[in-house]
């Protein structure tokens, strides 16, 4: 019962503080008045006089794009020769050397579309300036341009018979000085307060209380006695000759809580850590697991609310959040029941005590102590589900029901809240589809929020809502013929597969999160991943700039009786499945492959 | 608008807000840290009396009997080398399904090893927490179950009184947040240190 509870807490902490920031959200894209605006209005105008833009200047929906992905490029470039060179380049007290080309091809490609997987351990792959300067600059950039694509979409539902769809530089300046510099700076801080790491020291090694054996080739030696003074390693009266003692132990250190903040908030999701939120120095306790979780699904869930205010149709805005809220608190549910529940091969016939009583209890394999089964199947629900990808458990090590669900919130193409921006633009599309399918059942012309949805925006709606099922299947297709791949399988049979199917749809639902055994630092890997990465973001985002185009320059039409109603529970329904239909349907094949075939063996 | 007018517009406002969020945001982030959480943000090192003792908040391994153990530990000493090229010790998880048969030997192992070292236990089931391997590989902390599980050894071990644990026990434990959220830990390297005598 308390476990219902805390769950309940978390969905409702989401949903009181969304409410508030969609307002103010809608408020600096519009550049209306805002408690903020006294102090960080002068910070905005400071840039543009700076730079000398002309923030009221429109833009049409060619110079819109054409201005996003120059700036991605820009990005893309900075971030990839940082990399290369971080080895000659200061702020690296590891002394560590330059990432090798297809690693840093495919850093760069995660980061710059939000997306960012992660096919290297931060603490012993990037220097901090590639931290800071790098991967946290992109975790601010590519989220605003993420917000900003949802705003020309916005402004073209509201407007009429223009060309025009806004000004891309003052978009992502009025996001990155009104929204995500602010809240990141706050975020940081308490995190910092709550025991995240965040200095510029060199890693340290410190004692052991216990000292560890290794043999000369390297393996544990268990139950062994060992004598630091004379150096000796002793096995059940017998000294072991080549034997070595380990008495440190290794402490990375480094900006980390200025890189999570952003890494949450901006559904990015690149660890600081290799083992991202579980690292004790990353999320050291509830308190700062609180804070991280929230910040996942906060922006992606605000947005609802600006995008309602913003139409001036609060009630579209609830439809929307709607649909996603119940797709997430069934998947929630499904992942928290499972994990509680655990697998027969783990409680070993009753040796293994699994209850709750005076512990979590559960499938704790891959999950730490201080977060339990609770929060830990929270934090894979929400970062699944928003194109977050950052976790606070091995999903890995999840069963194989709750493995199955998170993939398929990310197969579903990232709607379920998805990433900043881009997972309400997604839904959009497929709320464009729901219209047509349904116009089609009663014999009407579709249309959507007063505009006609002609063919063009079906082209284009149906390319967004498809990108991402055909990156992830004809990806993994390939992936699975290819004999290599099985060096980079960890687990054998079905869950193997699930490996491959896992690290294919993170990548093509610009996800980020891992079956983390699958080593996926393959020049291979490195390069099939990045390119499904680059594709399944920029591909959507030329689709929705295309359609806010086309609709902020049609004519509005009146509503009458006739008017399919797309902000009833009829409408809610049906969106959900339609994403349902689509989503599921493409990777059943798939998924019967992986986990359900897991999941079948585990019953005999 | 032409296009080289774009250009030159996106790599300024690119190298501007790199600036601000790379360098300045981050100096700000760390200059306030140091300045008003110094204890958190350089990594909750204890020491005592000027003698270091570890992070409070990474896991070490313990296997001797007179110590706590806490979660099971994916050594890797491999990877990271002190300033002498000495082996380093850091974990990582098992990435290993829950579901399989190998796994199902794995835990069997580990069950038979900690049972053998708590004869006092019997056939109690044993938690949980202390035959898996956690999120990170380097949980510090396991549940008040797992450390209740190990009570009587401890005492047999440390020639102590079962009540000297479980007060020790007691003030290495930390509550939910609120009473509600995450979960109820007991720090196992604070414990050892107090069964030293250090802390």
């Amino acid at each position: 019962m308390e476990a219902v509870l805390e769950y309940a807490l978390y969905l409702a902490i989401l949903v009181i503080l969304a409410v508030p920031l969609g307002i103010y959200i809608k408020k600096l894209m519009k550049g209306e008045h805002t408690f903020l605006s006294p102090l960080l209005n002068p910070c905005e105008r400071a840039v543009y006089k700076l730079l000398r833009i002309d923030s009221e200047k429109e833009m049409s929906v060619k110079q819109y794009i054409i201005s996003l992905l120059i700036f991605s490029v820009f990005g893309f470039v900075f971030l990839f020769l940082l990399q290369l060179l971080q080895g000659i380049l200061p702020f690296n007290p590891q002394g560590l050397s330059g990432v090798k080309w297809d690693l840093a091809f495919n850093t760069t490609a995660s980061f710059i579309t939000n997306t960012n997987w992660q096919a290297y351990t931060g603490e012993s792959t990037l220097s901090y300036l590639t931290q800071s300067l790098g991967l946290t600059v992109q975790n601010f950039l590519s989220s605003a341009t993420g917000i900003a694509v949802l705003f020309a979409l916005i402004r073209g539902f509201t407007r009429v018979k223009t060309d025009t769809v806004g000004n891309f530089w003052t978009d992502i300046t009025r996001i990155l000085v009104h929204l995500l510099i602010p809240l990141n700076i706050i975020i940081s801080l308490i995190l910092v307060g709550g025991g995240v790491i965040q200095n510029i020291s060199p890693a340290k090694a410190l004692p052991l209380l216990e000292p560890i054996a290794v043999s000369a080739d390297g393996e544990i030696i268990e139950n062994a006695v060992i004598d630091v003074e004379a150096n000796t390693v002793t096995l059940n009266g017998s000294k072991i000759e080549g034997a070595q003692i380990v008495t440190e132990q290794f402490v990375p250190m480094g900006p980390c809580a200025s890189q999570v903040a952003p890494k949450q908030s901006g559904t990015n999701g690149g660890g600081f850590m290799g083992v991202n939120s579980a690292h004790p120095l990353e999320n050291p306790n509830p308190f700062t697991n609180i804070v991280e979780m929230i910040s996942i699904l906060l922006i992606p869930a605000a947005l609802c609310f600006t995008f309602g205010s913003a139409i001036k149709n609060k009630k579209q805005g609830i439809a929307i959040f709607m649909a996603m809220f119940i797709c997430l608190g069934i998947a929630l549910s499904v992942i928290a029941v499972n994990e509680q529940i655990g697998t027969p091969q783990l409680s070993q016939s009753g040796n293994v005590d699994i209850s709750s009583e005076m512990q979590s209890g559960g499938n704790m394999e891959g999950k730490e102590t201080r977060f339990g089964i609770t929060a830990s199947s929270t934090w894979a629900a929400f970062t699944t589900a928003a194109s977050n990808g950052s976790v606070n458990a091995m999903h890995d090590s999840l069963t194989p029901i709750s493995g199955m669900v998170t993939m398929l919130l990310m197969q579903l193409g990232e709607v379920i809240f998805g990433g900043v921006g881009c997972g309400l633009y997604g839904m959009l599309a497929f709320a464009i589809l729901t219209v047509f399918i349904a116009g089609l059942m009663v014999g009407r012309t579709p249309e959507f929020l007063g505009k006609k949805i002609e063919p063009f925006e079906m082209k284009w709606a149906v390319i967004v809502s498809l990108a991402t099922p055909v990156a992830i299947l004809i990806g993994s297709g390939i992936a699975v013929m290819l004999p290599e791949i099985t060096d980079s399988i960890s687990n054998s049979g079905a869950h193997g597969f699930s490996q491959v199917l896992y690290a294919f749809s993170s990548c093509g639902g610009n996800n980020g999160s891992a079956f983390a055994g699958f080593n996926a630092n393959t020049v291979f890997l490195n390069i099939t991943l990045g390119l499904i990465m680059l594709f399944a973001r920029f591909i959507p985002i030329i689709g929705i700039l295309k359609i806010a185009g086309s609709m902020a320059n049609k004519k509005r039409i009146a509503t009458t009786a006739g008017t399919l109603s797309t902000t009833n529970a009829m409408f809610v329904f049906l969106l959900i499945f339609i994403v349902l239909l689509v989503g599921a349907l493409s990777f059943f094949p798939a998924l019967a492959l992986g986990p359900i075939a897991e999941f079948l063996e585990t019953m005999v | 608008m032409t296009v080289k007018n774009i250009i030159s517009k996106a790599l300024l406002i690119f190298l501007l807000f790199t600036l601000i969020c790379g360098v300045i945001y981050t100096a700000l982030i760390t200059g306030l840290a140091q300045l008003i959480f110094p204890y958190q943000a350089n990594g909750s090192i204890i020491e005592v009396n000027g003698k270091v003792y570890g992070s409070e908040l990474l896991g070490q391994q313990f296997t001797s009997d007179k110590y706590m153990w806490g979660r099971i530990m994916n050594i890797d000493i491999s990877t990271y080398k002190d300033k002498e090229g000495d082996p380093v010790m850091y974990a990582i998880p098992s990435n290993i399904s829950p579901a399989s048969n190998e796994y199902e030997q794995l835990v069997a192992k580990r069950v038979e090893k900690i049972k053998a070292s708590n004869p006092e236990m019997g056939d109690t089931p044993i938690p949980v927490d202390l035959v898996t391997c956690s999120g990170s590989g380097l949980d510090p902390h396991i549940s008040p179950a797992a450390a209740e599980y190990q009570v009587k050894r401890l005492a047999r071990a440390n020639d102590i009184s079962e009540d000297e644990v479980r007060e020790i026990i007691r003030k290495c434990t930390t509550g939910k947040f609120l009473g509600i959220f995450g979960a109820e830990t007991v720090n196992v390297l604070k414990v050892n240190l107090m069964l030293e005598g250090i802390l």
